[in-house]
Order: C-alpha cells, then structure tokens, then sequence
C-alpha cells in the first residue's frame, strides 16, 4: 500500500518561525505521557526584555535619567540599550546560528490585545506542557556588575514595574521572582515593599554574578524581612567573561559551561559558612541555572575542610552539606545527563524529592523538557510529581491543581 | 509497512531537504554527493526535530606540523545537520553524531523508481 506524505509547513527552523512549530515535539511529548493531569512548574524560563527597553524606559522612577534614557533610545543608533552594561557581542549562545531560537525569538504575532511577550510566554507554556512560568531577564542577569549601583536600581526597579504591569498581570499563570538590585541594600529593602504583594510576583531574584558578598551585614534586614514574609530569594546565575577567574578561557563553550555554576558555587560557598541558614532558619533559597552536579562536589569539599577547620565556622551546627540539603533549593536546568548514575547519586544527595524544581530555562540553547524528569528510571512517580511541581506549589504557595489544557 | 510517496527525486537537489509526514511520523530525505539519504526526524538526545535544523560542514581546527593551530575551517567532505533544539550535530550520510559516534540518526528506509521517492518510515 502506498500513501503520499504530506510535505511539513516548515523545512527549516529558523529565527522566525512560529515558538508551536518549534516546539511541536515537545507538545506531542507532553500528550504521550499525558500530562494534562500533572502540575508542571517551570521556575526558570526567559524573555529578552531589551526589546522592549523603549517601553520600559518610561517606568523609570528619576525624571532626568527617563528623559535622558528615552531620548537614547529614541535617537542613538548603533549603541546597547540605555544604561546596561555586559558583553556587547559576546553572546554567541546561538552556536554560531545553530539553535535559532537562542539567537532571536521573532515569529510574528498578531494578537494585539497583550504585549508579545505575553503571547510567547503563552505560546511556550502550551508547547512544554507548563501549568505556570517563571519569567527573568536576559540581558540584566548582569546588572549586578554595573559601576553605577544607582543605574541597577533605576533599571531594576523599571523593570520590575513594567513586567507587573504588561506582562504579569495579563496572565495568571506567568510569575516572577522580582529584581532585587543587591548593590544597594536599602533600595533592595524597599523593592520587596514595592512588589511582595504585586500580582505574580511569588518571590525576589538576585542576579548571582556580583562581587559584594551575601553574608555581608547590609543584607540582614532583606533576609530577615522575606523570612518574615515567607518569601523565597533565587539566586539565578550567569556568565560574567570578564571575571578574572575565567580570563584564560578562549572557548565560550568552556567559559558558560563554568561560569554560570562557579557564581553560585562561590556564593553558596559563604551562604553556608557566615551560618545564614542558621540565622534565617526560615528563609527558602533557590540557586537557579547552575545545573545539579556542581552540588555534590562542593557539599564533600566544604564537609571535608569544615570537619578539619570548624573554628572558622563556629555558626554552624550540622555539616554544610546537610544545610544545602534542608534549607536550600535549586532548580533542575541544565541537567547534566551523559552520567545517569551521577545524576541518580546527586539527586540522592540533595533529596531531590522535596529539594528539586523542574525549569527549562527556555528559549536558551541548553533548555530542558519537563519529559527529562518524566522519564528518569530511577525515580517513584511521586518524587517525579514533586519535582515537576508540587514541590514548587508548596514553596512559592501556588495551587496545586493543573490549569493548562494541552 | 505503509510505503509513503515522497515525489520526484529532482525536487531534492544536491544540498536540497524534503521534511515529510507519513501519518504522524516524520521523515527528513537529504541529498548528499549526489545520493539521497531518509532520517526520522527525531533527535536521539531529546526528540528534536533534528531533519528542520540548518546544514552545515563540519567544523575543524587544522594544527601544524609545530603543534600549533591559526584558524579554524570547514570540511567541505563531511556535512552535518545540526538540531534546533540543543545543537547536536550528526552526519548527514553515515547519521553519527559528532563526538559519541554510538549515538545515531535512526534511519527510514527508502527506495527510488522510476525517479519516484518512496520511504518506508
């Protein structure tokens, strides 16, 4: 029997096809192993918000840096958006135009009655099976580093207004974890009176690539205020070429793949030994986008040093990897899966069944598909469940019901 | 098995992809150094659609007899297809991927007659 096949709408993915065409096997996926009945939290996915930085610009609190940061983007040609700072042309994530979605995310959108970024948050959470997402930056990840820690409060702070405003309250089911700009403790104090009660707003973000270190006094108050509010802060991690640790690293593939877990290796390093889980016993922290397995080498590194040099961390009172285990959590992107008995150990050791958030971390280039978490052999379908999302649903306090249709 | 009509063979020029449906399931027909070769159109990493990704040679690092490399450069011999998803490289001809050359493209069979494409996916 012979039938003709039908030719596919798109040959060829590129920058500026449709994020269902892209996704259509990620959709046909989540069908297969029926996830219509499961809650799926994605607690770290993207949007490229310099896009709309002429949008933004407006939200800025100071008068005179809006004016001046409205006439930037309103006139200059061939500069970065107003006030950011980063790595210019150094984002070669794309692979050299390999992963088109990583390059630019430009499918037309007709749907004029929300923003866009709505639209594609929407159309993503459809593709992947999501119940809700988490939504961060993509180029502020950096802004930590900015020579003017007044220009990361104005921008942050515009940036959160503007995301409250045009994307979060559009759409129930997009959250964030909202902009805390560390550099300035006080104005981070008063970002989280700003925005804990704004909708969609399920916790704050501190962008790990910074050199004030966490434990430092000024951040007391903030910790001790989100305690207070049970409010999680993630510490999402980047790459930062430009730190000296990595200025002999030429390959970018090297520099990501160290970067965005040794940002957060250094801060979890004196997140636990200045004892801030012991003063905070309270507080849920989140290490967002620095994979799993940088965790069991630092928790046996840090027990073993501690175990011979306890005198200089008299706060603690159980082995640092057992405050990694309890009081933290982290996010599941990038998975690294080329060693299942690897990841079946790390899992083990950061118990995973009640510790581990599924994130996709899309539309990056080493995004991951809640079928990752699905079809690990090793795993109960409870533990599975819970890192999926019901473990997110109990930390961030969301219900715990599905709400998508696929 | 259903045999599934793909069309002329010179509708798939040299360089040229026809990325087709055959009752839900997808088949990819390249043609390379003349001959055609059919690939599902699943990545074995994570079920991209690995036959949509962009075509590229292979990329190579020439070193010199001194131990020392200048530039990189592209053999023309050896053309890859490249997922969309996560960048995955796999030869067009032989499906191996670049680096874990366990790890293939899992092959449709197909068959030309009369300068008709057929494939069994």
């Amino acid at each position: 029997m012979t039938h003709d096949a039908r030719p596919l709408n798109v040959q060829e993915i590129d920058v500026f096809t449709d994020t269902r065409e892209v996704l259509a096997h990620a959709n046909k996926g989540a069908k297969q192993r029926g996830f219509q009945d499961w809650l799926i939290c994605d607690v770290d996915a993207h949007h490229v918000e310099t896009v709309s930085w002429h949008e933004l610009v407006e939200y800025i609190e100071d008068p005179v840096i809006r004016h001046q940061a409205m006439l930037y983007q309103k006139e200059r040609i061939g500069g970065a958006p107003y006030g950011l700072n980063g790595d210019m042309g150094l984002k070669y994530q794309d692979v050299g135009g390999r992963i088109p979605h990583q390059a630019g995310v430009r499918e037309p959108v007709d749907d004029t009655s929300v923003h866009r970024d709505v639209t594609l948050t929407r159309r993503a959470m459809q593709s992947l099976g999501v119940d809700y997402m988490v939504l961060f930056p993509t180029p502020m990840l950096t802004l930590g580093l900015h020579p003017q820690p007044e220009m990361e409060v104005h921008l942050s702070r515009a940036y959160n207004r503007w995301l409250v405003d045009k994307v979060l309250k559009a759409d129930n089911r997009i959250k964030t974890l909202a902009y805390l700009p560390f550099n300035t403790p006080t104005e981070a104090e008063a970002m989280i009176e700003e925005f804990a009660d704004e909708p969609g707003v399920i916790g704050f973000c501190v962008p790990s690539v910074r050199h004030k270190p966490l434990h430092h006094n000024d951040y007391m108050r903030c910790y001790a205020r989100l305690q207070e509010l049970g409010k999680p802060i993630a510490f999402h991690a980047a790459y930062h070429w430009q730190d000296p640790s990595l200025a002999t690293v030429n390959r970018f593939l090297g520099m990501h793949a160290l970067g965005f877990a040794w940002c957060n290796m250094v801060h979890m390093t004196n997140w636990i030994l200045n004892g801030i889980p012991e003063r905070f016993p309270g507080l849920k922290s989140i290490w967002v986008e620095s994979g799993l397995a940088w965790i069991p080498f630092l928790m046996q590194r840090l027990d073993d040093q501690y175990l011979m040099r306890p005198s200089e961390a008299p706060q603690l009172k159980k082995l640092p990897s057992e405050y990694m285990r309890e009081n933290c959590w982290y996010t599941t992107q990038p998975m690294e899966t080329t060693n299942m008995k690897a990841l079946q150990v790390t899992l083990e050791m950061i118990n995973a069944e009640s510790q581990l958030l599924f994130a996709s971390d899309w539309p990056h280039f080493d995004f991951d598909l809640p079928q990752e978490i699905f079809d690990l052999p090793f795993l109960s379908e409870q533990a599975k469940r819970n890192i999926l999302g019901l473990n997110a649903a109990k930390l961030f306090g969301l219900d715990p019901t599905p709400v998508k249709t696929l | 098995m259903t045999e599934f009509r793909i069309g002329p063979a010179d509708q798939i020029p040299e360089g040229g992809r026809l990325v087709v449906d055959c009752d839900g399931k997808e088949v990819g027909v390249f043609r390379v150094k003349g001959a055609l070769h059919a690939w599902h159109n699943t990545c074995p990493h994570r079920q991209g659609p690995i036959c949509q990704g962009r075509l590229y040679a292979q990329v190579i690092e020439p070193v010199a007899a001194d131990g020392t490399t200048r530039l990189l450069a592209y053999d023309e011999d050896a053309q890859h297809i490249v997922c969309p998803w996560h960048g995955y490289e796999f030869d067009l001809q032989t499906g191996r991927c670049q680096g874990r050359p366990t790890q293939r493209l899992r092959p449709a069979q197909l068959r030309e007659e009369a300068g008709i494409v057929y494939v069994r996916p």
